[in-house]
């Protein structure tokens, strides 16, 4: 079984695009939605969902205004300035604290050292994720409530998931549309994976961002290649983005010319491949069998 | 010039990023830095921190941020067990004979070094980004970077808006997504403007967003980048929710081509500078009322 993540700096570099092709040229793969922030991929693979469960968020504390004492102790020892004094009263002081949710770290301290029982702590749902049937396979995917902390946890959850799933149903590859950023969540989402895909674009951004990504797959020891989106903006800027890649041992796994046709593709609910033949599906197609080549390079 | 005395604060988001959110937010401060005092751009994206690749500031001061993780003096811990228990984050295990910390997994929440009994936790303070500060032009700036392989940016993001705190007009430009590091960017900003594409997967990511700030009650408007691609969907929705498109960008190789040499659409188109100005007289509008 193999675990291959598609990551960009940033978003918007056409990654989710270029999964859902994978996930049309794979054979029997199981497709992972670990972009828990901008889950755009199910706009594309149409799942239909077979199960759906809650995801905890961890939790918040909440000051409960009837035992308040007003006594500061949980603005003394809140490090995350959630703590505010200007609660209703409650008839035995004029004011009580308050705590801003958006603010609350969920750390738990306040709730730990009031003398009053006065804080409540609770589980709040982070969101809710879902296994799904696709025309290409099993998906797992989730949606993040609002303002929800702790997505690297759901991006674990929905790896492990797909792991088992995977096992199950005897399916080879495991394809994972990554996070972007540096942060908790892309770290999740490959650590531990087989194969990490970089999508840049021929852009100062894209080729920060590309370095970004390249140092954190190089940081985790994750044998890494790289795709050039909308190569044709700037030839000069692919070719460094090219040249830097053979210099840091990262497989230079083919470029994709900009075309609006994936905006197109997107709009009929299609991945590239499915949508298109020629042009750019073609360019798709190639690197999927680099990919695979690659793979096997590398297989222990 | 005009005087600015005023105290603004308007962040720059999108539900996902490459909608064009360092284009608008670069774009937007260069131009007000042209007509007012005390403009300052900040980049809260500090996962991929990209507008300086556009402004091309000269940087005059650095420090590096800091957090405290626990740093524990076995000798004189009496394995009590408390700090294990109070760590909601599993960053610090008594092990009965040896207490474990995994300062990955530390929010600095400082609670194990109030609950041990027998002060036999210090904090040490540890690097995890750096912030620099300089100028481009007329425009200050201020950056935020979060070191590679460490997990949490909200930390940075604060020191960035502590650095950038005072009067003149502050331009945000948020890190992408609807989960804490964004959170922490809007979190007590006048406006939201919120960058999008009129895609499925624009209006997807842009209805995620709304339903944020919602939460969050800050007053929002949309830009539309790459005006002509795409369909209508986006425009249909923000007139469902109230929310008004105070800027369109077409769709434009020529605008693709020039940020792609890393040049700001303003300076290699400056007829746009008008579209900003107009852009920022309609924030100012709806912050006033
Ligand atoms: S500071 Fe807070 S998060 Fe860090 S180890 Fe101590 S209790 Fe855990
Ligand atoms: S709280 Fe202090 S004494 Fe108790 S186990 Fe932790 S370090 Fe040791």
């Amino acid at each position: 079984m193999k675990e291959i993540v598609i990551i960009s700096g940033k978003g918007g570099t056409g990654k989710t695009s270029l999964v859902a092709s994978f996930a049309a040229l794979a054979e029997a793969p199981v497709i992972v939605d670990c972009d828990v922030d901008a889950s755009d991929l199910h706009l594309i693979m149409d799942p239909v969902t077979l199960k759906s469960e809650e995801f905890k968020g961890g939790k918040l504390a909440r000051v409960r205004t009837g035992h308040c004492t007003a006594c500061g102790k949980c603005e003394e020892v809140c490090r995350y300035d959630a703590v505010f004094f200007d609660g209703p009263g409650n008839g035995r002081v004029s004011r009580t604290f308050r705590i801003d949710p958006a603010a609350c770290e969920g750390c738990g301290v306040c709730h730990w050292f009031c003398d009053y029982q006065a804080i409540a702590f609770e589980e709040r749902i982070g969101g809710r994720w879902f296994i799904s049937d696709t025309r290409h396979g099993p998906m797992l995917h989730a949606l993040m409530s609002p303002g929800a902390e702790n997505s690297g946890k759901l991006v674990s959850l929905l790896r492990m998931k797909a792991k088992e799933l995977a096992k199950a149903k005897n399916r080879e590859v495991i394809l994972i549309d990554g996070s972007p950023g540096i942060g908790c969540p892309v770290i999740a989402s490959i650590t531990g994976a087989d194969h990490v895909v970089i999508v840049t674009e021929p852009t100062p951004s894209g080729v920060h961002d590309f370095r970004r990504a390249a140092d954190l797959a190089a940081f985790f020891h994750i044998t890494a290649c790289t795709v050039v989106n909308k190569w044709d903006l700037n030839r000069e800027l692919t070719e460094l983005i090219k040249e830097e890649a053979d210099h840091r041992g990262i497989v230079f796994a083919g470029t994709i010319a900009y075309d609006n046709i994936v905006t197109e593709a997107q709009l009929s609910k299609k991945s590239i491949v499915e949508y298109t033949q020629g042009g750019i599906a073609r360019q798709v197609r190639d690197i999927w069998t680099r990919l695979g080549q690659t793979m096997t390079r590398n297989q222990p | 010039m005009t005087q600015n005395q005023e105290n603004l604060l308007i962040a720059v988001a999108s539900g996902k990023g490459g909608t064009g959110k360092t284009t608008f937010a670069t774009n937007l401060a260069w131009t007000l830095s042209g007509d007012s005092d005390r403009v300052i751009y900040m980049d809260c994206d500090v996962e991929e921190p990209n507008g300086h690749l556009f402004l091309n500031p000269e940087w005059s001061a650095a420090r590096e941020v800091k957090v405290g993780i626990p740093i524990v003096d076995q000798d004189r811990c009496i394995h009590c067990g408390k700090c294990g228990r109070i760590c909601r984050f599993n960053a610090i295990a008594d092990l009965g004979t040896r207490v474990m910390t995994f300062h990955d997994l530390c929010h600095s929440c400082g609670g194990c070094m109030l609950v041990c009994p027998v002060q036999a936790i210090t904090e040490q303070w540890n690097p995890i980004g750096m912030i620099r500060r300089g100028h481009s032009g007329a425009l200050s700036v201020i950056q935020g970077e979060l070191n590679i392989g460490h997990p949490t940016s909200p930390p940075v993001i604060r020191e960035v808006k502590a650095e950038a705190s005072g009067t003149g007009i502050r331009i945000i430009d948020c890190p992408p997504g609807t989960s804490c590091p964004v959170m922490e960017s809007v979190k007590g900003s006048d406006f939201v403007l919120l960058v999008t594409e009129s895609t499925p997967f624009g209006l997807f990511d842009l209805r995620m967003m709304v339903e944020m700030l919602g939460l969050l009650k800050l007053k929002l408007g949309v830009a539309i980048n790459r005006k002509g691609l795409g369909d209508r969907s986006v425009y249909q929705f923000c007139e469902q929710r109230q929310i008004p498109v105070l800027m369109e960008l077409e769709d434009d190789r020529k605008i693709a081509e020039a940020y792609s040499r890393g040049e700001l659409a303003v300076v290699s188109f400056p007829h746009l500078k008008e579209r900003f100005r107009k852009l920022m007289q309609a924030v100012l509008k709806r912050i006033r009322t």
